[in-house]
Protein backbone atom coordinates (compact mmCIF):
# COMPACT_ATOMS: atom_id res chain seq x y z
CA UNK A 1 0.00 0.00 0.00
CA UNK A 2 0.94 3.36 -0.60
CA UNK A 3 2.81 4.90 2.60
CA UNK A 4 0.94 8.07 1.39
CA UNK A 5 -2.55 6.96 1.07
CA UNK A 6 -4.08 8.69 4.47
CA UNK A 7 -2.74 12.61 2.83
CA UNK A 8 -4.71 11.54 -0.08
CA UNK A 9 -7.34 10.52 1.87
CA UNK A 10 -6.93 14.53 4.21
CA UNK A 11 -6.62 16.08 0.84
CA UNK A 12 -10.13 14.23 -0.85
CA UNK A 13 -11.62 15.56 2.75
CA UNK A 14 -10.85 19.26 2.06
CA UNK A 15 -11.50 18.77 -1.03
CA UNK A 16 -14.86 17.46 -1.70
CA UNK A 17 -16.60 17.16 1.25
CA UNK A 18 -15.46 20.17 3.77
CA UNK A 19 -15.06 22.72 0.61
CA UNK A 20 -17.71 20.98 -1.38
CA UNK A 21 -15.87 21.15 -4.47
CA UNK A 22 -17.55 18.71 -7.31
CA UNK A 23 -15.08 16.19 -7.52
CA UNK A 24 -14.82 15.76 -11.42
CA UNK A 25 -14.04 19.87 -11.57
CA UNK A 26 -11.17 21.65 -12.93
CA UNK A 27 -11.01 23.87 -9.96
CA UNK A 28 -11.45 20.90 -7.32
CA UNK A 29 -8.27 18.57 -9.20
CA UNK A 30 -6.01 21.22 -8.95
CA UNK A 31 -6.96 21.69 -5.26
CA UNK A 32 -7.08 18.19 -4.27
CA UNK A 33 -3.31 18.16 -6.03
CA UNK A 34 -2.31 21.34 -4.23
CA UNK A 35 -3.18 19.99 -0.99
CA UNK A 36 -1.92 16.14 -1.97
CA UNK A 37 1.62 17.63 -2.95
CA UNK A 38 2.28 20.18 -0.34
CA UNK A 39 1.84 17.97 2.01
CA UNK A 40 3.68 14.94 1.14
CA UNK A 41 6.88 17.06 0.17
CA UNK A 42 6.44 19.34 3.37
CA UNK A 43 6.80 15.87 5.41
CA UNK A 44 9.65 14.34 2.82
CA UNK A 45 11.43 17.68 3.17
CA UNK A 46 11.24 17.38 7.23
CA UNK A 47 12.79 13.91 7.11
CA UNK A 48 15.70 14.54 4.31
CA UNK A 49 16.55 18.01 5.58
CA UNK A 50 17.26 16.16 9.16
CA UNK A 51 19.02 13.31 8.16
CA UNK A 52 21.21 15.74 5.96
CA UNK A 53 21.74 18.14 8.96
CA UNK A 54 23.30 14.49 10.70
CA UNK A 55 25.13 14.01 7.54
CA UNK A 56 26.83 17.41 7.35
CA UNK A 57 27.36 17.41 11.11
CA UNK A 58 30.15 14.04 10.56
CA UNK A 59 31.12 15.10 7.62
CA UNK A 60 31.76 18.83 7.25
CA UNK A 61 33.38 19.97 3.94
CA UNK A 62 36.78 20.81 5.53
CA UNK A 63 36.53 16.73 6.16
CA UNK A 64 35.71 15.80 2.35
CA UNK A 65 38.93 18.13 0.83
CA UNK A 66 41.29 16.36 3.92
CA UNK A 67 39.65 12.94 2.68
CA UNK A 68 40.32 13.97 -1.22
CA UNK A 69 43.67 14.64 -0.26
CA UNK A 70 45.31 12.42 1.98
CA UNK A 71 46.41 9.69 -0.93
CA UNK A 72 46.04 9.75 -4.75
CA UNK A 73 42.64 8.28 -5.97
CA UNK A 74 43.66 7.93 -9.43
CA UNK A 75 40.32 9.07 -10.99
CA UNK A 76 38.58 7.74 -7.78
CA UNK A 77 38.43 11.52 -6.94
CA UNK A 78 36.14 12.39 -9.10
CA UNK A 79 33.69 10.46 -8.08
CA UNK A 80 33.84 11.33 -4.51
CA UNK A 81 33.86 14.92 -5.16
CA UNK A 82 30.82 14.47 -7.41
CA UNK A 83 29.02 12.30 -4.94
CA UNK A 84 29.82 14.59 -1.98
CA UNK A 85 28.61 17.10 -3.81
CA UNK A 86 25.44 15.68 -3.42
CA UNK A 87 25.19 15.77 0.13
CA UNK A 88 26.68 19.26 0.88
CA UNK A 89 24.18 21.93 0.59
CA UNK A 90 25.20 24.40 -2.00
CA UNK A 91 24.55 28.12 -1.23
CA UNK A 92 26.05 29.67 -3.95
CA UNK A 93 27.56 32.04 -2.10
CA UNK A 94 30.13 29.13 -0.71
CA UNK A 95 31.37 28.41 -4.40
CA UNK A 96 34.10 30.68 -4.41
CA UNK A 97 35.40 30.08 -0.57
CA UNK A 98 35.03 26.55 -1.89
CA UNK A 99 36.91 26.61 -5.25
CA UNK A 100 39.93 28.14 -3.35
CA UNK A 101 39.68 26.13 -0.44
CA UNK A 102 40.01 22.85 -2.60
CA UNK A 103 42.60 24.57 -5.28
CA UNK A 104 45.00 25.59 -1.85
CA UNK A 105 44.99 22.29 -0.06
CA UNK A 106 46.00 20.91 -3.87
CA UNK A 107 43.24 18.97 -5.08
CA UNK A 108 42.88 19.42 -8.94
CA UNK A 109 41.07 21.78 -10.55
CA UNK A 110 39.07 18.94 -12.46
CA UNK A 111 37.86 17.36 -9.19
CA UNK A 112 37.43 20.77 -8.08
CA UNK A 113 34.84 21.39 -11.04
CA UNK A 114 33.19 18.02 -10.43
CA UNK A 115 32.21 19.05 -7.05
CA UNK A 116 30.99 22.29 -8.34
CA UNK A 117 28.89 20.97 -11.32
CA UNK A 118 27.05 18.23 -9.22
CA UNK A 119 26.21 20.20 -5.75
CA UNK A 120 23.64 22.51 -7.34
CA UNK A 121 22.23 20.43 -9.79
CA UNK A 122 21.54 17.44 -6.94
CA UNK A 123 20.71 18.46 -3.41
CA UNK A 124 18.50 17.31 -0.55
CA UNK A 125 15.62 19.60 -0.84
CA UNK A 126 15.55 18.51 -4.66
CA UNK A 127 15.76 14.77 -3.88
CA UNK A 128 13.21 15.24 -1.23
CA UNK A 129 10.52 16.69 -3.97
CA UNK A 130 11.57 14.24 -6.43
CA UNK A 131 10.60 11.21 -4.10
CA UNK A 132 7.81 12.70 -3.70
CA UNK A 133 6.67 13.46 -7.38
CA UNK A 134 8.40 10.77 -9.13
CA UNK A 135 9.28 7.76 -6.49
CA UNK A 136 12.41 6.44 -5.87
CA UNK A 137 13.06 4.09 -8.81
CA UNK A 138 13.49 7.87 -11.07
CA UNK A 139 15.08 9.43 -7.87
CA UNK A 140 17.89 7.15 -8.39
CA UNK A 141 17.99 7.81 -12.07
CA UNK A 142 18.19 11.34 -11.67
CA UNK A 143 20.51 11.62 -8.72
CA UNK A 144 22.95 9.03 -10.07
CA UNK A 145 23.03 11.13 -13.29
CA UNK A 146 23.39 14.27 -11.61
CA UNK A 147 26.75 12.70 -10.26
CA UNK A 148 27.78 11.20 -13.62
CA UNK A 149 27.51 14.55 -15.35
CA UNK A 150 29.93 16.12 -12.38
CA UNK A 151 32.16 13.06 -12.81
CA UNK A 152 32.91 13.06 -17.18
CA UNK A 153 32.55 17.02 -16.75
CA UNK A 154 35.09 17.62 -13.90
CA UNK A 155 37.40 14.58 -15.92
CA UNK A 156 37.16 16.54 -19.17
CA UNK A 157 37.58 20.30 -18.12
CA UNK A 158 40.68 19.08 -15.65
CA UNK A 159 42.16 17.65 -19.12
CA UNK A 160 41.88 20.68 -20.75
CA UNK A 161 44.63 22.66 -19.30
CA UNK A 162 42.92 25.55 -17.83
CA UNK A 163 44.71 25.50 -14.78
CA UNK A 164 46.22 28.80 -15.85
CA UNK A 165 42.36 30.57 -16.52
CA UNK A 166 41.89 31.69 -12.75
CA UNK A 167 42.28 35.29 -11.63
CA UNK A 168 45.53 36.18 -11.11
CA UNK A 169 44.92 37.73 -7.31
CA UNK A 170 42.83 34.09 -6.73
CA UNK A 171 45.94 31.97 -8.37
CA UNK A 172 48.16 34.19 -5.56
CA UNK A 173 46.17 33.03 -2.90
CA UNK A 174 45.90 29.64 -3.71
CA UNK A 175 49.64 29.35 -4.29
CA UNK A 176 49.92 31.38 -0.91
CA UNK A 177 47.45 28.77 0.47
CA UNK A 178 49.11 25.97 -0.39
CA UNK A 179 52.40 27.25 2.15
CA UNK A 180 50.20 27.63 4.73
CA UNK A 181 49.44 25.55 7.71
CA UNK A 182 45.46 24.84 7.84
CA UNK A 183 43.41 26.51 10.15
CA UNK A 184 41.49 24.33 12.14
CA UNK A 185 38.22 25.48 13.97
CA UNK A 186 37.89 22.23 16.46
CA UNK A 187 34.26 21.34 17.09
CA UNK A 188 33.58 20.30 20.60
CA UNK A 189 31.82 17.25 21.26
CA UNK A 190 28.30 18.09 21.83
CA UNK A 191 25.70 15.66 24.01
CA UNK A 192 23.22 13.55 22.04
CA UNK A 193 20.22 15.74 22.91
CA UNK A 194 22.21 18.60 22.69
CA UNK A 195 22.74 17.92 18.85
CA UNK A 196 19.71 16.22 18.51
CA UNK A 197 17.96 19.55 18.45
CA UNK A 198 20.44 21.21 16.90
CA UNK A 199 19.75 18.91 13.85
CA UNK A 200 16.22 19.58 14.12
CA UNK A 201 16.53 23.19 14.17
CA UNK A 202 18.68 23.21 11.40
CA UNK A 203 16.62 20.57 9.39
CA UNK A 204 13.44 22.88 10.24
CA UNK A 205 15.16 26.34 9.18
CA UNK A 206 15.92 24.90 6.14
CA UNK A 207 12.73 23.45 5.30
CA UNK A 208 11.04 26.47 6.29
CA UNK A 209 13.65 28.47 3.93
CA UNK A 210 12.55 26.49 0.79
CA UNK A 211 8.57 25.80 1.56
CA UNK A 212 7.78 29.11 0.05
CA UNK A 213 9.25 28.10 -3.29
CA UNK A 214 7.65 24.31 -3.02
CA UNK A 215 4.41 26.22 -2.57
CA UNK A 216 4.78 28.51 -5.97
CA UNK A 217 6.12 24.80 -7.73
CA UNK A 218 3.26 22.98 -6.71
CA UNK A 219 0.83 25.39 -7.11
CA UNK A 220 1.58 25.94 -10.46
CA UNK A 221 1.83 22.31 -11.21
CA UNK A 222 -1.67 22.06 -9.90
CA UNK A 223 -3.03 24.43 -11.84
CA UNK A 224 -1.59 22.46 -15.47
CA UNK A 225 -2.74 19.49 -13.78
CA UNK A 226 -6.39 20.63 -13.81
CA UNK A 227 -6.44 22.94 -16.61
CA UNK A 228 -4.35 21.67 -19.58
CA UNK A 229 -6.20 18.57 -21.31
CA UNK A 230 -4.27 15.42 -21.00
CA UNK A 231 -2.18 14.77 -24.24
CA UNK A 232 -1.94 18.68 -24.43
CA UNK A 233 2.06 18.78 -25.28
CA UNK A 234 2.16 15.53 -27.25
CA UNK A 235 0.11 16.79 -29.87
CA UNK A 236 2.48 19.61 -30.15
CA UNK A 237 5.71 18.00 -29.08
CA UNK A 238 4.80 14.79 -31.32
CA UNK A 239 8.25 13.20 -32.75
CA UNK A 240 10.35 16.18 -31.06
CA UNK A 241 12.13 14.91 -28.43
CA UNK A 242 15.19 15.39 -30.47
CA UNK A 243 15.02 19.89 -31.00
CA UNK A 244 13.34 19.68 -27.86
CA UNK A 245 15.79 18.70 -25.55
CA UNK A 246 18.46 21.92 -26.68
CA UNK A 247 15.61 23.98 -26.50
CA UNK A 248 14.70 23.40 -23.16
CA UNK A 249 18.16 23.80 -22.36
CA UNK A 250 18.86 26.41 -23.61
CA UNK A 251 15.35 28.35 -22.74
CA UNK A 252 16.15 27.43 -19.43
CA UNK A 253 19.12 29.85 -18.85
CA UNK A 254 17.69 33.01 -18.20
CA UNK A 255 15.48 31.65 -15.76
CA UNK A 256 16.58 31.48 -11.94
CA UNK A 257 15.03 29.28 -9.94
CA UNK A 258 15.48 27.00 -6.81
CA UNK A 259 15.21 23.25 -7.86
CA UNK A 260 12.62 22.70 -6.00
CA UNK A 261 9.91 25.13 -7.81
CA UNK A 262 10.40 23.85 -10.78
CA UNK A 263 10.66 20.18 -9.99
CA UNK A 264 6.62 20.50 -9.28
CA UNK A 265 6.18 22.16 -12.92
CA UNK A 266 8.22 19.58 -14.90
CA UNK A 267 6.08 16.83 -12.94
CA UNK A 268 2.79 18.21 -14.67
CA UNK A 269 4.36 19.01 -17.87
CA UNK A 270 5.44 15.42 -17.77
CA UNK A 271 1.83 13.77 -16.97
CA UNK A 272 0.73 16.04 -19.54
CA UNK A 273 3.09 14.89 -22.44
CA UNK A 274 6.22 16.25 -22.18
CA UNK A 275 9.04 13.74 -22.71
CA UNK A 276 10.54 13.35 -19.05
CA UNK A 277 13.98 13.84 -20.78
CA UNK A 278 13.37 17.06 -22.12
CA UNK A 279 11.77 18.19 -18.62
CA UNK A 280 14.47 17.09 -16.63
CA UNK A 281 17.18 18.77 -19.26
CA UNK A 282 14.80 22.32 -18.59
CA UNK A 283 14.77 21.92 -14.68
CA UNK A 284 18.74 20.73 -14.37
CA UNK A 285 19.73 23.83 -16.75
CA UNK A 286 17.17 26.27 -14.56
CA UNK A 287 19.37 24.97 -11.58
CA UNK A 288 23.21 24.63 -13.09
CA UNK A 289 23.39 27.19 -15.46
CA UNK A 290 22.29 30.36 -13.71
CA UNK A 291 23.26 33.85 -14.21
CA UNK A 292 23.78 34.62 -10.80
CA UNK A 293 25.92 31.84 -10.48
CA UNK A 294 28.05 32.74 -13.17
CA UNK A 295 28.23 36.18 -11.93
CA UNK A 296 29.60 34.59 -8.81
CA UNK A 297 31.95 32.34 -10.32
CA UNK A 298 33.49 35.08 -12.71
CA UNK A 299 35.06 37.11 -9.84
CA UNK A 300 37.51 33.78 -9.74
CA UNK A 301 37.39 32.24 -13.19
CA UNK A 302 38.25 33.93 -16.27
CA UNK A 303 36.31 33.96 -19.39
CA UNK A 304 38.00 30.84 -20.46
CA UNK A 305 37.75 28.95 -17.74
CA UNK A 306 34.06 30.27 -17.46
CA UNK A 307 32.69 29.73 -21.25
CA UNK A 308 34.37 26.21 -21.04
CA UNK A 309 32.30 25.01 -17.55
CA UNK A 310 29.59 26.42 -18.50
CA UNK A 311 29.46 24.62 -22.16
CA UNK A 312 30.55 21.54 -20.68
CA UNK A 313 27.51 21.65 -18.21
CA UNK A 314 25.45 22.86 -21.11
CA UNK A 315 26.42 19.89 -22.84
CA UNK A 316 26.00 17.30 -20.14
CA UNK A 317 22.44 18.29 -19.75
CA UNK A 318 21.69 17.90 -23.15
CA UNK A 319 23.10 14.51 -23.29
CA UNK A 320 21.27 13.07 -20.03
CA UNK A 321 17.87 14.54 -21.65
CA UNK A 322 18.46 12.71 -24.87
CA UNK A 323 19.58 9.48 -22.93
CA UNK A 324 16.11 9.88 -20.85
CA UNK A 325 14.32 10.37 -24.20
CA UNK A 326 16.34 7.35 -26.09
CA UNK A 327 15.22 4.86 -23.13
CA UNK A 328 12.13 6.69 -23.24
CA UNK A 329 12.02 6.47 -19.50
CA UNK A 330 8.38 6.85 -17.93
CA UNK A 331 7.02 7.67 -14.67
CA UNK B 1 35.26 43.00 21.94
CA UNK B 2 34.50 42.69 17.91
CA UNK B 3 32.20 40.32 16.71
CA UNK B 4 32.24 40.37 12.93
CA UNK B 5 30.02 38.13 10.05
CA UNK B 6 31.90 37.45 7.25
CA UNK B 7 30.22 36.52 4.04
CA UNK B 8 29.52 37.01 0.32
CA UNK B 9 26.69 38.90 0.60
CA UNK B 10 23.42 36.46 0.43
CA UNK B 11 20.90 35.97 2.30
CA UNK B 12 22.15 33.53 4.79
CA UNK B 13 25.10 35.64 5.54
CA UNK B 14 22.76 38.94 6.03
CA UNK B 15 20.67 36.11 8.34
CA UNK B 16 23.68 35.39 10.67
CA UNK B 17 24.79 39.12 10.94
CA UNK B 18 20.97 39.84 11.80
CA UNK B 19 21.33 36.54 14.30
CA UNK B 20 24.48 37.95 15.81
CA UNK B 21 23.32 41.38 16.11
CA UNK B 22 20.00 40.04 18.16
CA UNK B 23 22.51 37.95 20.31
CA UNK B 24 24.99 40.82 20.73
CA UNK B 25 22.08 42.89 22.31
CA UNK B 26 20.87 40.45 24.44
CA UNK B 27 23.63 39.93 26.06
CA UNK B 28 24.42 43.79 26.54
CA UNK B 29 26.96 43.80 24.10
CA UNK B 30 27.67 47.50 23.37
CA UNK B 31 30.42 47.06 20.52
CA UNK B 32 29.10 46.71 17.14
CA UNK B 33 28.46 43.95 15.19
CA UNK B 34 30.38 44.50 12.07
CA UNK B 35 29.28 42.86 8.35
CA UNK B 36 32.25 42.27 5.88
CA UNK B 37 30.59 40.94 2.64
CA UNK B 38 31.44 41.30 -0.80
CA UNK B 39 34.64 40.80 -2.35
CA UNK B 40 36.61 42.17 1.29
CA UNK B 41 34.55 39.48 3.25
CA UNK B 42 35.33 36.56 0.50
CA UNK B 43 39.15 37.58 0.43
CA UNK B 44 38.62 37.37 4.50
CA UNK B 45 37.14 33.78 4.56
CA UNK B 46 39.97 32.56 2.06
CA UNK B 47 42.97 34.18 4.18
CA UNK B 48 41.31 32.08 7.28
CA UNK B 49 41.63 28.86 5.03
CA UNK B 50 37.51 28.59 5.31
CA UNK B 51 35.37 26.95 2.66
CA UNK B 52 31.76 27.81 3.31
CA UNK B 53 30.17 30.84 4.34
CA UNK B 54 29.24 32.78 6.47
CA UNK B 55 31.90 32.82 9.06
CA UNK B 56 31.49 33.91 12.59
CA UNK B 57 34.64 36.36 14.00
CA UNK B 58 35.59 37.19 17.38
CA UNK B 59 38.55 39.12 17.79
CA UNK B 60 39.52 38.50 14.66
CA UNK B 61 39.28 34.82 15.74
CA UNK B 62 36.62 32.72 13.19
CA UNK B 63 34.67 30.69 16.06
CA UNK B 64 31.42 29.38 13.75
CA UNK B 65 31.39 28.48 10.12
CA UNK B 66 27.98 28.10 8.59
CA UNK B 67 24.57 29.56 9.18
CA UNK B 68 22.50 28.43 12.60
CA UNK B 69 19.28 30.03 13.31
CA UNK B 70 19.60 29.21 17.22
CA UNK B 71 20.32 32.41 18.66
CA UNK B 72 21.03 30.66 22.28
CA UNK B 73 23.65 28.89 20.49
CA UNK B 74 25.58 31.69 19.05
CA UNK B 75 25.05 33.56 22.16
CA UNK B 76 27.01 30.49 23.91
CA UNK B 77 30.15 31.19 21.34
CA UNK B 78 29.92 34.55 22.11
CA UNK B 79 30.58 34.08 25.91
CA UNK B 80 33.13 30.98 25.18
CA UNK B 81 35.39 33.47 23.34
CA UNK B 82 34.99 36.62 25.01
Amino acid sequence: MDIFYPLQKIADFLTFSLLGLKENTHLAQSLNFFVYDSIKIFILLLVINYLMAIIRYFIPTEKIRDFLTKRRWYGFDYFLASAFGVITPFCSCSSIPLFVGFLSSGIPLGVTLAFLITSPLVNEASIAVFIGLFGLKITLLYVFSGVVLGMIGGFFLGKMGLDKEIDETIRKVIENGKLNQRLEIETKKLPLLVLLKQFWLEGWSLTRKIFVYVLIGVGLGALIHGFVPVGFFEKYLRNSSFWSVPLAAILAMPLYSNAVGVIPVMEALVQKGVPFGTALAFMMATVGLSLPEALILKRVMKTKLLVSFFAMVTLGIILIGYLFNFFSVKI
Amino acid sequence: MKIQVLGSGCSTCRNLWEAAKVAASELGIKDEVEYISGQEGIQKIIEFGIMQSPVLVIDGKPVMVGFTPDIEEIKKIIQENS
